[in-house]
């Protein structure tokens, strides 16, 4: 199908442009950008008068409890592509799971899904997984997901195996001894609420530990869901001397800290924990700067019966898909921040995270996925309207700017 | 980004037209709700003085005691104080019935609320519950049943820090002019983070916490108190020393080395308390161990004021129940 998209101003932060100009979509891939190719006859055209045009947005932390509601949910927020962590039932450690996965997200026709296989069996910790089967099937890293390898030779050992294919290893920097019992920050508001704290100190010490096993075995490294301004200086360090590393940040966590927990705020729980409002500008710098490679929504639908306990026994985690580019534009415009600058953040940093050079722009070649909005669109955050099965956010009833008007994924208009 | 923040997330123990819905914390409580209560309970102690120790302020209501840890002495002191308000009081021991079962916290509620609850005692071993159920009531439309926390977890007991502070108001008046040391676990303590902020509240002049690091939560400084580690420095001059209750099970984790070092280094001995004011009294919320946190000379000595705060304690808790019931 030839897509033709109008008039609008285009946004392709890989590429450095952001100016007025037509896109031109055929056969699934960008065709052209400005003038038509040649015999190019649209077979449909989508006006974007006053709108941008970026490249469809790529995810880096989704859960995908039910495909269709979930991946419904990410077009919904201009997000194409969506990475999925291993932690599934059943775990994503064999290849046959990761091609039923991915044909079945294919055949929905909405979101891609690029799965992350599990780096040990059944998420143990214990024996490798069969990583180079696994890549075949469509995983594009290898991680933990949540959960620790607490031997850490066996980690070693993982490292060294996927360092061989030069895979890269997406863990979560959380030492599980130090954030054993915890729920929230340790800090003024868990103190005050009698909360069990997780320690920056659990993050910090899991990032030294990673970036030094990554350094011996040569793996590249990517961290998920980095918390406090402590870690984003290690991550800086460690780049500065040249270790393989990056990292992502949850976009809540620009927003959100240990304070709006409030009064036991069950919404607020989030794994890492929402931390003090130094840790949030921190990782505000970081994302700005770029020691914070990209942001992810860490979409985590949770039953609602999961948030009608007491904070500690309440589940972490709330859908983000849909607010993703609501939040990242709201950051940058409070930042100063370019669009260039703040798109790259959710399109072209994070296809480099996952190591695809087809995702994440808009040159002649690449996957057509594109993402049309309107910058100045406000709207309120209901999520009763969420097409996630997971209904809740901390955000309720806030105001935000960015409303999706249209997406290309895979160039199939949406 | 102020914008965005989520703190509309309030205590709900205030109504709209500020006046007490639920008694959750001491954090919050304005100042004049405290003295209202400790004014009220002073009045009520003379009603455990009669012959005859009722009064009918509570008639035909139901106090649903709803212990979801097992507190035989709290249940009583609220039993009792519900009692001479002429209340019925109904106790569920649901540590052993519906949670056993299954039943999440809120479907037990919604049961008990069909029961004609007018007031539920609650005791949960998670921070935070007894909020979570007044947010609950709320929620169903039903505002009119009053929830009185009787301990959550690390959070709050706050009808313990206000006969705390009846006690302290009973035998020093003026709080602006006094030193209080908490000594102990104030880490796990509920009673230490409702004593802190009752004495902030009261304008209490210098708040002292004296505990090993391993005890204390980080960031009290930000509350307001001043950390000692030595207790024979942060017990200098002090007119109020609330010991607190040293449980058990933190000698089996890598809180503490010992019994025996615990009490050589923070257990109140004679020796110590002679560091505090000649006239300083000693408090404990009770049950105490003697010989880990406190000394029977101590205990059973002038200066303590133990057993007051339980008479005081019933007193405060029928204060708490008729102010509720009225408002």
């Amino acid at each position: 199908m030839n897509i033709c998209i109008k008039n609008g101003r285009l946004v392709d932060p890989k590429n450095g442009i952001d100016a007025q100009l037509d896109l031109f979509i055929a056969d699934g891939r960008i065709a052209a950008v400005g003038q038509a190719p040649a015999g190019f006859t649209a077979d449909k055209t989508i006006e974007a008068d006053g709108a941008v045009v970026c490249p469809g947005l790529i995810d880096l932390s989704v859960r995908l409890p039910s495909l269709e509601s979930e991946l419904a949910a990410a077009i919904a927020g201009g997000v194409t592509t969506v990475v999925c962590p291993p932690d599934t039932k059943p775990v994503l450690d064999e290849p046959g799971l990761v091609e039923r996965l991915i044909q079945r997200a294919e055949a929905l026709g909405l979101a891609r899904v690029l799965p992350l296989g599990a780096l040990t069996r059944n998420l143990e910790g214990q024996s490798l997984a069969s990583m180079a089967g696994l890549a075949s099937a469509g995983c594009v890293a290898f991680s933990q997901a949540d959960r620790p390898v607490t031997d850490l030779q066996s980690l070693y050992r993982a490292m060294q195996y996927a360092a061989t294919y030069d895979f890269t290893v997406w863990l979560r920097p959380q030492d599980y001894q130090l954030a054993r019992d915890g729920v929230a920050h340790d800090g003024e508001v868990a103190a005050r609420l009698g909360l069990a704290g997780i320690p920056v100190a659990a993050e910090t010490v899991a990032i030294a530990t990673l970036v030094e096993l990554a350094k011996a075995t040569g793996v590249r490294l990517h961290l998920m869901r980095i918390s406090s301004a402590a870690g984003v200086a290690m991550v800086r360090d460690a780049q500065a001397k040249g270790a393989r590393v990056t990292c992502d940040v949850a976009v809540h966590h620009l927003h959100l800290s240990e304070e709006d927990i409030g009064y036991f705020n069950a919404l607020a729980r989030f794994d890492p924990p929402l931390r003090a409002v130094s840790d949030r500008a921190a990782l505000r710098f970081g994302l700005a700067e770029g020691t914070v490679g990209a942001v992810c929504s860490d979409h985590t639908p949770t039953a609602e019966d999961g948030k009608l306990l007491p904070f500690g026994e309440a589940d972490a985690g709330n859908p983000g898909l849909t607010l993703l580019l609501p939040l990242v534009l709201a950051w940058a415009e409070e930042a100063g921040l370019s669009l260039n600058t703040a798109l790259a953040r959710v399109t072209s940093n994070a296809a480099a995270i996952i190591g695809r050079d087809d995702l994440g722009h808009l040159a002649p070649g690449a996957v057509a996925d594109v993402c049309v909005f309107d910058p100045a669109a406000s709207w309120t955050i209901t999520p009763e309207a969420f097409s996630s099965v997971g209904r809740n956010s901390p955000l309720a009833g806030r105001t935000m700017k960015g409303r999706v008007l249209a997406v290309v994924a895979g160039g199939r208009p949406l | 980004m102020a914008e965005l923040s989520v703190n509309a997330h309030m205590n709900p123990q205030l109504g709209a037209n500020g006046k007490l819905q639920h008694l959750l914390s001491t954090e919050g409580l304005p100042l004049e709700v405290i003295t209202h209560i400790l004014d009220t309970a002073q009045s009520f102690l003379e009603v455990s003085d009669r012959d005859v120790k009722k009064v009918p302020l509570l008639r035909g209501k139901s106090v649903f005691n709803l212990f979801f840890e097992n507190s035989t002495r709290t249940r009583t002191t609220f039993e009792i104080a519900a009692k001479r308000l002429s209340a019925d009081v109904i106790n569920l021991d649901v540590s052993r019935s519906s949670t056993a079962k299954g039943e999440t916290l809120l479907d037990t509620i919604d049961n008990l609320c069909a029961m004609h609850a007018d007031m539920f005692v609650v005791r949960h071993a998670t921070s935070g519950a007894p909020f979570l159920i007044a947010e609950h009531l709320q929620r169903i439309g039903r505002d009119d049943i009053r929830v009185v926390n009787a301990g959550d977890g690390r959070h709050a007991h706050p009808t313990q820090g206000l006969l705390d502070m009846y006690t302290i108001r009973h035998y020093k008046k003026d709080f602006s002019q006094l030193t209080v040391a908490i000594v102990g676990d104030i880490l796990h303590s509920r009673v230490a983070r409702s004593d802190l902020h009752a004495l902030k509240t009261l304008g209490c002049g210098e708040i002292r916490a004296i505990a090993p690091k391993t005890l204390l939560p980080g960031y009290l400084e930000n509350l307001g108190v001043k950390v000692f580690h030595d207790m024979n420095e942060g017990l200098k001059d002090c007119d109020v020393v609330i010991m607190l209750r040293l449980q058990n099970e933190r000698m089996n984790g890598a809180l503490l080395p010992s019994v025996g070092e615990y009490f050589k280094r923070y257990g109140l001995t004679p020796e110590k308390l002679a560091l505090a004011k000649p006239d300083a009294i000693v408090m404990h919320p009770g049950p105490m161990n003697r010989g880990v946190e406190i000394d029977s000379s101590v205990a059973d000595g002038p200066q303590a004021v133990i057993l007051n705060q339980v008479t005081f304690g019933i007193a405060v808790r029928m204060a708490v129940m008729g102010i509720l019931a009225g408002n």
